[in-house]
């Protein structure tokens, strides 16, 4: 089926197969693979994105259900290749080992700043948790996030 | 002025890309032609292969191959990091649920899925060695073929060896309490989040393979011998994992994608999904029993300890996790008589391989909890009993061998002062601390290449991964450091053995001290350059090294090239083959909240104090030491494979395994360290990244049995078996502190 998606504000007017996930569409059809994978069932938060700015698994949706819609990835955080407050506390903090969950943990913490722009470190917990990390580096991201929260102030 | 970068809290190598999403992993490679591939297995642990129906798949759209042992060379060519023991692909029998039996090429990932679906394996379903009892009954099946090590007086067994240490005379020793008993730990997988993902083309006369390999040269060693290759001819780029933990360290199936590259002429990928990555690698299971004795004021008199550690279906590096582990099964403690047996078993299970840690998680749940019964039967605090057995610093604790290179006690101190211990606790709450030491690398080698540029910056060979801990910053701080340069005039590159030169391998905390050093060296070669050239040059003593280089290249520009090493020759007539270079020491302590209704563990408060002599960037020391504490959490509450009767596991994948998110943190949490710059590395290092979850077990038990009252031997602490251990203590005796 035929559809139309902006991603990082670049229109995309393409054909897909109906069951193509949005991740593969973003990864393999875009080669946008900022956005990861790892679980594919949902539960790890790695392949985080935003569709019309909600936070989604991307593993879990059908390119088809963002037809009209807007898809933010980690590649469209950095306008202009300047890294965002949020992306430059992940670094100040130390929250970044591997890495393999930072863009996951970045897109998922840019969502709950936009609804929450100061969030406390309890309210960081609760909305990072689908966010897994086996670095385990929790301390220092959701330090980061309350970081950027107040450094929006 | 140049800030110092030697204890400085500098900004991770390769962190930009890392928050950008342009780091590129295994799986965001793309190759022009490149072939996918996919694995064919069947649904139980062991069975006999009958048939193998490849017809409809090779039919298929897009299916450029398929793959089963007949169309592999013959005899098998089987491999491994110590034993040549695993096949390429399943010959004759499956030995493990998910042991591939074949391999489809296809022109897409869809098209190889597909076609994987097509093959038919006839296969009979076989009992099965599943536990610790069913490897040790003379009537199991036999995991391994005798024939593949005929020699071996075990080989009608499924022992692949057992290990004996100690030292003094067990039995005779005096004991005042003897305490006795038995501690099981869990098969666990590593889940790194980065499933494993291979990549292999054809290059030249030869092969290059893209893994996320924590030991690219064993990687290219074992492929060169698989497939024949001079290692020149194998070249092996290993872009920093997603996370490895042990799990990355050894070949799984390079070899068999490097052959398919080689068949098919094209570039083959092989991306695991998370499930298939739990089918690959797990830690060792293990069942210890342990006498302990002590005098009435709790010294301990002697260790008498006895453990089965079930390894799967082949060796893999399971033989030396268990080795490594036991040598140091008696802890940190001045022990006058001991005995250690260790059986290593084969099962058809994964093969275990080594597991952040190293198989001291396993050995400190049993020696850390033996300390913690004495004391609760004897009356003595259990921070108290832990500060009159640990060996002093220069004490030999295993005779003849590396004696405790740290202040072990200040590490004991500071957790017990962080955590409260002793101050009065709430209902419900218990605290509890735990040491564990692990013995470090033994014989290695690390060589580094320091490029020092016409501009005065400098390029770092170095044969490391950085797979998490951070060694890009840290060899170059110790570059800038040495050199007297900014660390951000410093490149690293690693993972490309074109490119770099030799190294053991990234394992056992062992890269901030043997390639650490290395760099260094390499600096130091520069210097000499550098100071040979200002004499003949005439320059003044005290010239910039900037001016040095202009005045010696100066148009034509040139480079100044230093080669250092650091190397620890094999001991033959050592029982590991080599003494540890350090010890990695570790102390954690807990505060938790026990809900005697649920069962369920609140942590309050967790600490970890690493001995680690010099952290030469805290902030990566804090984020290694504090994530480990974290997946310490996981096999303490949370973690453990369920294999059902055919050895299928059955929590297979992130639905039903359950590792620690934000909402498992403790409510506080906070990493400390002690540095007396008393390491081997550079600047008194030693390494660190491992420690955090070495002790995690024993110290949240204890603080659960202060709670509760209840005493848990077997792992993972969930609130069910809690709950169950609380309902049936209702009414006995618990212990008293
Ligand atoms: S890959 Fe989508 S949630 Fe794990
Ligand atoms: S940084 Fe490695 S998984 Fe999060």
């Amino acid at each position: 089926m035929r559809i139309h998606v902006t991603v990082n504000g670049s229109e995309h007017d393409v054909e897909t197969e109906a069951n193509m996930t949005l991740l593969d569409f973003l990864r393999d059809g875009l080669r946008l693979t900022g956005t990861k994978e790892c679980c594919a069932v949902g539960e790890c938060g790695a392949c985080t994105v935003l569709v019309d700015g909600r936070a989604v698994n991307s593993c879990l949706m059908l390119t088809a259900e963002s037809d009209g819609g807007e898809v933010t990835t980690i590649e469209g955080l950095a306008a202009g290749g300047k890294l965002s407050v949020l992306q430059d506390a992940f670094l100040a903090s130390g929250a970044v080992q591997c890495g393999f969950c930072i863009p996951g943990q970045v897109v998922a913490a840019h969502h709950l700043l936009a609804r929450n722009p100061h969030p406390t470190l309890d309210e960081v917990k609760e909305g990072l948790s689908g966010n897994l990390c086996r670095c385990g580096g929790y301390m220092q991201i959701c330090a980061a996030v309350v970081a950027a929260g107040r450094a929006n102030r | 002025m140049i800030t110092e970068p030697i204890g400085a809290a500098v900004r991770r190598g390769g962190g930009v890309a890392r928050v950008t999403g342009d780091q590129q992993f295994i799986a965001d490679i793309r190759l022009d032609r490149m072939l996918h591939v996919k694995l064919v297995h069947i649904d139980c642990g062991h069975a006999r292969i009958v048939s193998i129906d490849t017809s409809a798949a090779q039919a298929a759209r897009g299916v450029v191959g398929v793959f089963t042992a007949a169309d592999l060379p013959s005899p098998m060519p089987r491999f491994g990091p110590v034993y040549s023991d695993r096949p390429i692909l399943a010959i004759g029998a499956t030995k493990y649920h998910g042991q591939p039996v074949g391999a489809v090429v296809a022109e897409t990932k869809e098209a190889a899925e597909a076609a994987a679906e097509l093959i038919r394996v006839e296969h009979e379903v076989l009992p099965g060695v599943y536990s610790i009892e069913a490897a040790l009954d003379p009537k199991s099946p036999l995991v391994q073929e005798p024939d593949l090590r005929p020699d071996d007086p075990r080989r009608d067994t499924n022992v692949l060896n057992e290990l004996h240490f100690g030292w003094g005379d067990v039995d005779h020793a005096k004991a005042d309490i003897v305490v006795d008993n038995v501690y099981e730990f869990p098969m666990v997988t590593h889940f790194a989040i980065e499933p494993h993902a291979f990549i292999a083309a054809p290059e030249d006369d030869g092969v290059v393979v893209w893994t996320p390999t924590q030991n690219p040269f064993q990687m290219q060693r074992i492929i060169a011998q698989v497939l024949g290759l001079p290692v020149a001819k194998v070249r092996v780029r290993a872009p920093d994992p997603g996370g490895a933990f042990g799990g990355k360290q050894h070949p799984k199936y390079e070899p068999l994608v490097a052959l398919l590259a080689l068949r098919t002429g094209r570039p083959v990928r092989l991306l695991l999904t998370l499930e298939e990555t739990f089918q690959e690698v797990r830690r060792t299971s293990c069942r210890i029993r342990a006498r302990t004795g002590f005098q009435s004021d709790g010294t301990i008199s002697f260790q008498d300890i006895e453990s089965d550690f079930l390894m799967g279906a082949y060796a893999d590096i399971a033989e030396r996790v268990i080795a490594k582990s036991n040598y140091l099964a008696c802890g940190p403690y001045r022990v006058p008589a001991a005995r250690v047996v260790v059986r290593a078993l084969f099962s058809h299970t994964t093969p275990s391989t080594a597991f952040r840690g190293f198989g001291t998680p396993q050995v400190s749940w049993a020696h850390e909890s033996q300390l913690d019964d004495a004391a609760w039967r004897s009356g003595i605090d259990r921070v108290e009993i832990r500060l009159r057995n640990l060996a002093r610093k220069g004490e030999p604790f295993v005779p003849g061998d590396t004696p405790a290179d740290g202040d072990w006690a200040e590490s004991v101190r500071k957790a017990a002062d962080a955590i409260g211990w002793g101050t009065p606790l709430a209902k419900g709450r218990g605290r509890g601390l735990a040491v564990a030491v692990k013995a470090s690398a033994t014989t290695g080698a690390s060589y580094s290449i320091v490029r020092l540029h016409w501009d005065g910056s400098a390029t770092v060979l170095a044969g490391t991964s950085d797979m998490g801990q951070g060694a890009r910053t840290v060899l170059a701080q110790v570059a800038a450091h040495e050199l007297g340069i900014p660390v951000e005039w410093v490149s690293v590159v690693m993972g490309d053995t074109a490119a770099v030169p030799f190294d053991l391998q990234t394992s056992a905390s062992r890269s901030t001290v043997f390639m650490g050093q290395a760099v260094a060296d390499a600096c130091h070669d520069i210097k000499a350059q550098l100071e040979q050239m200002a004499s003949e040059l005439g320059l003044e003593a005290g010239v910039s090294l900037v001016e040095v280089l202009r005045a010696r290249f100066g148009e034509v520009r040139g480079e100044v090239i230093g080669v250092g090493s650091k190397r620890s020759e094999h001991l033959a007539d050592h029982p590991l083959g080599g003494a540890p270079s350090f010890y990695e020491f570790s102390c954690s302590a807990s505060e938790v909240e026990v809900d005697e209704g649920t069962g369920d563990i609140l942590l309050v408060r967790h600490v970890t104090v690493a001995d680690v002599g010099k952290a030469l960037n805290p902030q990566h020391v804090a984020m290694q030491d504090e994530g480990a504490a974290v997946m310490g959490l996981g096999h303490t509450l949370m973690e453990h494979i369920v294999l059902d009767d055919a050895g299928r596991i059955r929590n297979l994948g992130a639905l039903d395994y359950r590792i620690p998110t934000t909402k498992d943190l403790p409510l506080e949490m906070h990493s400390m360290t002690v540095e007396n710059a008393d390491g081997p590395g550079p600047y008194g290092s030693k390494g660190a990244g491992e420690g955090g979850l070495m002790a995690t077990a024993p110290a949240v038990a204890s603080a659960v049995t202060e709670a509760t009252g209840v005493v848990i031997r077997d792992l993972p602490l969930t609130p069910e078996r809690v709950w169950t251990e609380i309902q049936r203590s209702r009414g006995k005796d618990g212990p008293t502190s």
